[in-house]
């Protein structure tokens, strides 16, 4: 059986170049604009740095995929169009895409492109992954963080597509691609703009000796002095619900599916996926490293070596917690 | 007022919180008798666990609806995951006499080649996607919440040549997330499997704060919503001129048939939107309403009046 391939995030030409150093098989980015889900200030590639990132990663003999993984606006599709079609002369191994008009333009216009299809259209059943191969003869289909090992075991034997599933980082508890919590509290969200709770609506209060996390005119968490704040994502906030204050949604955990190994291997899962564009090339080195170091192990062992490796991503992850999430059926 | 504004077509969306039977056959029968809506929404499309409850009952509600003179089409589930889902799917589409919404792409699957409505949980956010679904059979579509103006009429612009009738919610709650997590069970200690249908003990959703005590969201089992209520009365003749020509009322416990009454006056003409807005936020109390979306600012905002 085929090894995993681990596919690794770059928000940087520095990351990029950490990431293929540290043993990427893949490494996804995105151009500097609203057309990817991570259109944070400072990060993303222009076109030229898109260039000498696929001759970086191919001088290599690794792949890069290029996320255009927003939903195009209404009215002005014409900056989604560019992007797919630089994509396709640059020569990158796959875009990722989202929106059925965007696929259906891509599946067009170049035929021979590589079509992956975005968690954030969530295709998160066998029917739905069915339409986007039959259709816009979609390759592979990166799954939403809602489903169980089994689930994504039967849907992958049933639809003959390779699936892709995030094993590391950032963890939405919504379905991805259907979900406007950040736009009811900024008017930003992930479909339109490519952020969620954005930087620019963010705000600390001191009040007293607490500390207030705000996001546009909600309070999304209070620290006590001396805790650590974290960062208020919508989901991941403290919240009231019959009278009791809780993270309702989602502890600020991070995902990690490291233990989970040989269950994806089972599910005949093709790639791994790690979150975090938005992360430093520090970050990224450590993460894709650490990966890298447990794929190897698990190739020749056939058994996921978690402690080893624990101390190294507990140093990076959000909240310093993990969670298999979904995929272990705790949530159900 | 003109005529055309007398074409806006009402629709009542799928009720989404779990009700008691009894309550569920008693709101239906009276929407048929008194409310003036020209089409019905019905299907269990937030939880696969709360169908069985209604299957059984859903051939006499569809009867009732029709004979009232009411379109009637069954909505599919937002999310769709296990194989029992899919399956409840392939039945539903399976029943004869009656018109469906899709809101997965899995329903789309089944639905292609003939015409059905997509819904408002269906990713239509630009005219390149409307081109695709209308080509696949797509007859109307209800678009996602968070459009505002300029993309609704770029959308709208583009469905009429090709006879795609647009739709747009104007009262309720408004959807905002889908989990495989039910946070009904999660604030009672529960999970999914084990859930005790904890989600039937709030009619119109669970409350959920800030830690300042703000009205923030509310709980609907895997769904979560606004706690604020939409009410676009006063932008009724707005989106009509945009090219809108139905407009969705999302079930609650409040009085439906006075909030069809009210948004049916006002496309009439004979009430005007913000007295109606005025009477949808007295019923809602301190929820509030909300405008946001539709004028592109965050989703909880109100603005004031379109006709001051």
């Amino acid at each position: 059986m085929a090894h995993f391939e681990l596919i690794c995030p770059a928000g940087t030409p520095a990351a990029l170049r950490a990431a293929v150093d540290a043993g990427a098989d893949a490494v996804y980015c995105g151009f500097r604009d609203a057309t990817n889900a991570r259109n944070f200030p400072g990060l993303n590639f222009s076109v030229r740095e898109m260039a000498e990132g696929i001759a970086y990663a191919h001088g290599r003999g690794r792949k890069l995929f290029i996320a255009i993984n927003t939903y195009p606006t209404a009215g002005n599709p014409g900056p989604w169009h560019q992007a797919v079609d630089q994509a396709a002369s640059l020569g990158a191994d796959a875009v990722i895409l989202a929106d059925y008009g965007l696929l259906d333009y891509a599946a067009r216009r170049h035929p021979r492109l590589k079509l992956h299809l975005s968690v954030q259209a969530s295709a998160a059943n066998a029917d739905a992954v069915t339409l986007y191969r039959d259709v816009f003869g979609v390759r592979r289909v990166v799954l939403p963080r809602v489903l169980t090992v089994p689930d994504i075991a039967r849907l992958t034997a049933e639809t003959g597509v390779e699936t892709e599933v995030f094993v590391f980082g950032g963890l939405c508890p919504m379905a991805e691609g259907r979900c406007s919590l950040s736009s009811y509290a900024t008017g930003q969200s992930p479909n339109r703009q490519g952020v969620c709770s954005p930087a620019s609506h963010v705000r600390y209060e001191p009040r007293g000796t607490t500390l207030v996390s705000r996001l546009g005119d909600f309070t999304i968490n209070r620290f006590e002095d001396g805790e650590p704040a974290g960062y208020p994502t919508l989901c991941k906030g403290r919240f009231v619900a019959r009278g009791q204050a809780s993270y309702l949604f989602e502890e600020p955990t991070s995902l990690n599916a490291i233990a989970l190994l040989p269950e994806l291997k089972a599910a005949g899962v093709r790639a791994l996926k790690i979150e975090g564009r938005q992360r430093g090339k520090a970050y990224i080195a450590a993460v894709v490293g650490a990966y890298r170091q447990a794929l190897d192990s698990f190739d020749r062992t056939g058994r996921a070596e978690v402690p080893q490796l624990a101390p190294t991503l507990a140093d990076v992850i959000e909240g310093r917690r993990d969670t298999t999430g979904a995929y272990t059926r705790g949530w159900r | 007022m003109t005529a055309t504004m007398n074409d806006a077509q009402l629709t009542l969306g799928p009720l989404l919180f779990n009700w008691p039977l009894a309550a569920w056959h008693d709101f239906y029968a009276r929407i048929a008798d008194e409310a003036p809506v020209d089409s019905v929404h019905l299907g269990e499309i937030v939880c696969s666990k709360r169908a069985p409850f209604f299957a059984d009952h859903l051939p006499d509600v569809i009867e009732r609806l029709t004979a009232a003179g009411k379109r009637v089409l069954l909505s599919t589930p937002i999310l769709v995951t296990t194989d029992k889902e899919r399956a409840a799917v392939r039945e539903l589409l399976s029943m004869d006499g009656v018109a469906f919404e899709a809101n997965d792409t899995g329903a789309l699957l089944h639905l292609a080649g003939r015409p059905h409505a997509v819904g408002p949980y269906v990713n239509v956010y630009n005219e390149g996607t409307l081109a695709w679904l209308a080509g696949r059979g797509a007859t109307s579509v209800t678009l996602p919440a968070e459009l505002p103006e300029a993309s609704i009429r770029a959308i709208a612009a583009a469905a009429a040549p090709l006879g795609v009738a647009v739709e747009v919610q104007v009262f309720g709650r408004i959807p905002l997330a889908i989990s495989a997590r039910c946070y009904h069970a999660r604030s009672h200690g529960l999970y999914k499997d084990g859930c005790q249908f904890v989600c039937g003990q709030d009619a119109d959703g669970l409350p959920v704060d800030t830690l300042d005590g703000e009205p923030f969201l509310a709980v609907n089992g895997l769904q979560t919503l606004s706690r604020r209520y939409l009410s676009l009365a006063d932008r009724l003749d707005g989106l009509r001129s945009l090219g809108v020509s139905r407009f969705r009322l999302s079930p609650h416990a409040v009085d439906m048939v006075e909030v069809a009454r009210l948004f049916r006056a006002v496309l009439d003409g004979a009430l005007s939107g913000a007295d109606a807005d005025a009477r949808v936020a007295e019923r809602v109390g301190e929820a509030g309403i909300t405008n946001g979306f539709l004028l592109d600012r965050p989703g909880a905002d109100w603005v004031g009046a379109a006709h001051p």
